[in-house]
C-alpha cells in the first residue's frame, strides 16, 4: 500500500537536468506548509536556485522561514560535517583545525560515499529528529542520485569499525522505510527524460531500498481538441474557410494597411498546428513512462505553465496542480 | 552545396568556423539539446565540408545512438555507413562520418594501463575496491576522461574534425577546471605527506592528530586501504600529470573552439551566460553561440496577435459566419476558434519570453544562431541531418 506522499517525512526528489526538479521541489514544500504541516526544503547543490521560487535571498545551511511554517537551506558538506563531529562525535574544538578541512576534502575526493553520506545523512538526521514534519529535498539529478541514496550501504562496507560504521545503520533504517522515507522523480514528456527515468526506476529498485514515492511530469502541455473538434479545426484550416475566418477577423482591412490577415490567420492555425502536433509527439513518451513503471507508482501531471517568468507565482501555481492531482 | 561549387563559407558562419577548427566543443545546461546539436554538425561537416568527422557522444539517446550504429557501445569508433546514409537521402557524402560514445570506466582503465610503471602495478590499481569506486562513480572523473579521451582521439590523427558532446553537469565549467583538478589532486601536498617518500610513513602517521581523527572516524583499515590506493595511484603521478598539462594545452590550442548550446529558457540561459563569461575569463576559444528549439517567430507577430485575440474574445461571432457552415456545428466552429485563440496567446507568451532572452544574448558570441525547435523527435540520420541545415543557416 502506498503511503500518501505528503505523509512521509523525507521526500528526495530527483530528474534530469532541465526536467523542473527545483520547481516541484519547491511546490511540493510548499504544498504541504499550506497544509498546515512544518516543512524543510533543502537544496543538495549549494549552486542551486532554490531561493529564486521563493523569491528569497540566498540560502544558507542554517534554515530561514520563507513562508509561513516552510523553511529552507542549502546544503554544505563541509558544515554538515562539522556539525556532524559536534553533534555525533562531540569534537568540537577539532573542528576547527584548520589541517582537517583540507584533510577532509582529500578524503572526500578520494573515498566514494564520504560526501554524498554527509548529505544525505544530514536529510535522514533531520527526518529522524522531527524537527519538521516533512523534509523536501531537492537532490542530486538522476545521474547522481544512485550514488547518494547507496552512500550509507556503501560506506557500511568500506568502513568496518568506529563511530561512522554506526552511523550508517540507522541512515539505512530511515531511508528503507516507506513510511518515512520517499523519492521522487520528476520528468517531462520528452525522449530524453522519460528514457532516463524509466532507467532510473530500474535502478532505484535493483540498487537501493528507497521506495519511488511518485513520478511528477512536468510542464504537460493542453489536449487542445477533441477528436471531433480536431476534423472541424482541419477543415477551417483549408484555403477558403480560412480566408473566411481572416475576413471576419479584420473586416474591411487591406493589404495596404499593413499586416495581411491571411497570413496572420495562418498564424494563428499554425500555432495550433504546432501545439496539437507537439503534444501528440510527448504523448508517446508518456504512454511509453507509464507502461514501464509499476502501476502502483502515481504519475502526477503538471501542466505546461505559460507564464512571463518565474518566481514565487509560478511555485504556488505548480503547488495548485500536484494539490489537485493528490487529490487534495 | 558542396564548398567546392562555392567561393567559401560565409564568413562569420558557423560553417565557416567548423571548416576552420579541429575540435569543436558543445557545452551547455542539461536538457538544452547538446548530444543533438553536436551529432547534427558533426553530421553536416562530414557531408558538405568533406574530411574525416567524429562526434564524440557521452550520453546519446538510445535511438540516436543506435542510428549511427553505436549499439555495440565501448569506446571505439564507428564509421557511420554509406547505407544509413543513403537511407537519409545522402548518396555523395564528401566525407566519411565517425561516432563514438565515451565509456567511463573503460576510458581510465586504459589510462592507467599507459601511467602504471608496470603490468603488475596496473593489475593491482585495477583490482583496487577505491580504485573501482573512483573510475565509476567519481563525479568529476566523468569530466576529466572526457577530455583525456578528446586528446587521444585528436592525437591519433585520424580526423580533420571531432566534435565533442560534454558531460551533463549541473555546473558545465566544471570539466574545464578537471585536468587543473585532477594534477592538483595527484601533486598535493596532502598526497606526497600521507604516501612519500617510503611506505612507512603511514605507520608513522599513527603519531599525528590528523591520523588519530581519521582513525577515530574511519577506522584504520579504511584508512590503510585509501593509503595503499595512493601508494600505487602515485607510480602514475608523471605521466598523469604531464598528460593532464597536454589536455589543458590542448583546450587552449587556437584549433579548438568551444560552442555554447542553450535554450530560451530563464535557467539554460543564466547557466550559458555563466558559462560565456566564464570561458572569456580563461581566454578559451568561444565559436558559437547556439539557440536551440526557439519558437517561430509567427507567435510574435501583433497581427496575428490581434487575429488571436479576436478569435479568443469574440469566437461566436466569427463561427457565424456563412462560409464556416460547412466546418461544423456552429458551437464547434465556436470551440475551436476560440481554442486556437487562446492557445496562440499562451504560446504568444513563451515566444515574447524568448525574444526577450535572445536579445540579451545577441552579443554574446561572433555568430549566433538560432534553431527552430522541430516539432518531433530527432532520432536518425535525417533528423540530424535536418537540424543541421538549420545550424548551417542554410
Amino acid at each position: 500500500m502506498n503511503v500518501p506522499l505528503l505523509d512521509r517525512r523525507l521526500l528526495l526528489v530527483t530528474g534530469k537536468g532541465g526536467t523542473g526538479k527545483t520547481s516541484v521541489t519547491a511546490a511540493l514544500a510548499l504544498l504541504a506548509s499550506q497544509r498546515d504541516k512544518r516543512v524543510l526544503a533543502c537544496e543538495v547543490d549549494a549552486k542551486g536556485n532554490l531561493a529564486d521560487f521563493y523569491e528569497t535571498s540566498r540560502l544558507g545551511f542554517g534554515p530561514r522561514q520563507v513562508q509561513p511554517g516552510l523553511f529552507a537551506m542549502s546544503m554544505s558538506t563541509e558544515e554538515s560535517l562539522q556539525e556532524y563531529l559536534r553533534l555525533q562525535l562531540h569534537l568540537p574544538a577539532i573542528a576547527r583545525i584548520g589541517p582537517l578541512a583540507r584533510a577532509f576534502d582529500f578524503v572526500a575526493t578520494a573515498a566514494p560515499g564520504v560526501r554524498e553520506i554527509l548529505t544525505v545523512g544530514k536529510l535522514a538526521y533531520e527526518a529522524r529528529e522531527r524537527h519538521y514534519e516533512l523534509v523536501v529535498a531537492d537532490s542530486s539529478a538522476s545521474g547522481h542520485v544512485i550514488g547518494q541514496l547507496v552512500a550509507p550501504r556503501a560506506i557500511d562496507e568500506l568502513v568496518k569499525v568506529g563511530p561512522i560504521h554506526d552511523q550508517t545503520g540507522w541512515m539505512l533504517d530511515v531511508l528503507g522505510d516507506p513510511a518515512i522515507t520517499g523519492l521522487v522523480i520528476v520528468t517531462t514528456p520528452e525522449e530524453m527524460p522519460v528514457n532516463e527515468t524509466i532507467e532510473l526506476v530500474a535502478r532505484v529498485r535493483n540498487e537501493t531500498d528507497v521506495d519511488l514515492a511518485a513520478i511528477v511530469v512536468n510542464r504537460v502541455l493542453p489536449e487542445l481538441f477533441s477528436r471531433a473538434d480536431e476534423d472541424v479545426f482541419e477543415r477551417l484550416r483549408e484555403p477558403a474557410m480560412a480566408a473566411a475566418v481572416a475576413g471576419a477577423c479584420a473586416p474591411g482591412q487591406r493589404e495596404t494597411d499593413g499586416g495581411d490577415p491571411l497570413d496572420a490567420t495562418a498564424s494563428v492555425f499554425e500555432a495550433a498546428r504546432l501545439a496539437v502536433t507537439l503534444r501528440r509527439t510527448r504523448a508517446g513518451h508518456l504512454d511509453r513512462l507509464r507502461q514501464a513503471v509499476p502501476p502502483e507508482v502515481p504519475l502526477l501531471f503538471v501542466p505546461y505553465l505559460f507564464t512571463r517568468g518565474h518566481g514565487l507565482r509560478t511555485t504556488a501555481q505548480t503547488a495548485e496542480a500536484l494539490s489537485a492531482e493528490l487529490g487534495y | 552545396l558542396s564548398p567546392a561549387r562555392r567561393p567559401s563559407a560565409r564568413a562569420g558562419s558557423f560553417e565557416q568556423l567548423l571548416a576552420a577548427k579541429e575540435i569543436v566543443i558543445c557545452c551547455g545546461a542539461g536538457g538544452v539539446g547538446k548530444t543533438t546539436v553536436a551529432a547534427a554538425a558533426a553530421a553536416m561537416a562530414s557531408l558538405s565540408l568533406g574530411g574525416s568527422v567524429l562526434v564524440l557522444t557521452i550520453d546519446p539517446a538510445r535511438r540516436l545512438a543506435d542510428a549511427l550504429g553505436l549499439e555495440a557501445l565501448g569506446n571505439n569508433e564507428t564509421r557511420v555507413s554509406a547505407e544509413v546514409l543513403k537511407r537519409a537521402g545522402v548518396d555523395h557524402p564528401r566525407g566519411q562520418l565517425w561516432a563514438a560514445m565515451l565509456d567511463t570506466k573503460q576510458s581510465w582503465d586504459d589510462l592507467v594501463r599507459r601511467h602504471a610503471p608496470d603490468a603488475r602495478t596496473a593489475a593491482r590499481i585495477l583490482e583496487n575496491p577505491l580504485y573501482q569506486n573512483v573510475s565509476g562513480r567519481f563525479v568529476q572523473s566523468h569530466e576529466y576522461i572526457a577530455m583525456e579521451r578528446l586528446y587521444e582521439l585528436h592525437q591519433s590523427g585520424r580526423y580533420d574534425l571531432i566534435v565533442v558532446d560534454t558531460p551533463p553537469t549541473r555546473n558545465a565549467i566544471d570539466f574545464l577546471a578537471a585536468p587543473d583538478r585532477m594534477a592538483d589532486f595527484f601533486s598535493s601536498r596532502l598526497l606526497r605527506w600521507i604516501t612519500g617518500p617510503g611506505r612507512s610513513r603511514v605507520v608513522n602517521l599513527a603519531t599525528r592528530p590528523f591520523y588519530q581523527v581519521a582513525d577515530r572516524l574511519l577506522g584504520s583499515q579504511f584508512l590503510g586501504d585509501i593509503a595503499e590506493f595512493f601508494l600505487l595511484f602515485q607510480t602514475m603521478y608523471p605521466g598523469f600529470i604531464e598528460r593532464a598539462t597536454a589536455v589543458k594545452r590542448l583546450l587552449h590550442d587556437r584549433r579548438t573552439t568551444f560552442v555554447v548550446v542553450t535554450t530560451l529558457e530563464a535557467a539554460p540561459v543564466r547557466e550559458a551566460e555563466f558559462f560565456l563569461a566564464a570561458l572569456a575569463d580563461q581566454k578559451f576559444h568561444i565559436g558559437a553561440l547556439i539557440l536551440n528549439k526557439v519558437l517561430p517567430a509567427y507567435l510574435i507577430d501583433p497581427e496575428a496577435a490581434r487575429v488571436a485575440e479576436h478569435l479568443a474574445s469574440a469566437a461566436a461571432e466569427v463561427a457565424a459566419v456563412p462560409d464556416l457552415a460547412g466546418a461544423g456545428t456552429p458551437a464547434g466552429v465556436e470551440r475551436v476558434l476560440k481554442e486556437v485563440g487562446e492557445s496562440f496567446a499562451n504560446f504568444e507568451v513563451v515566444a515574447k519570453r524568448e525574444a526577450e532572452l535572445r536579445t540579451e544574448l545577441a552579443t554574446a558570441a561572433d555568430v549566433v544562431v538560432s534553431v527552430p525547435s522541430f516539432e518531433t523527435d530527432i532520432f536518425d540520420v535525417s533528423g540530424l541531418l535536418r537540424l543541421g541545415r538549420a545550424i548551417w543557416g542554410a
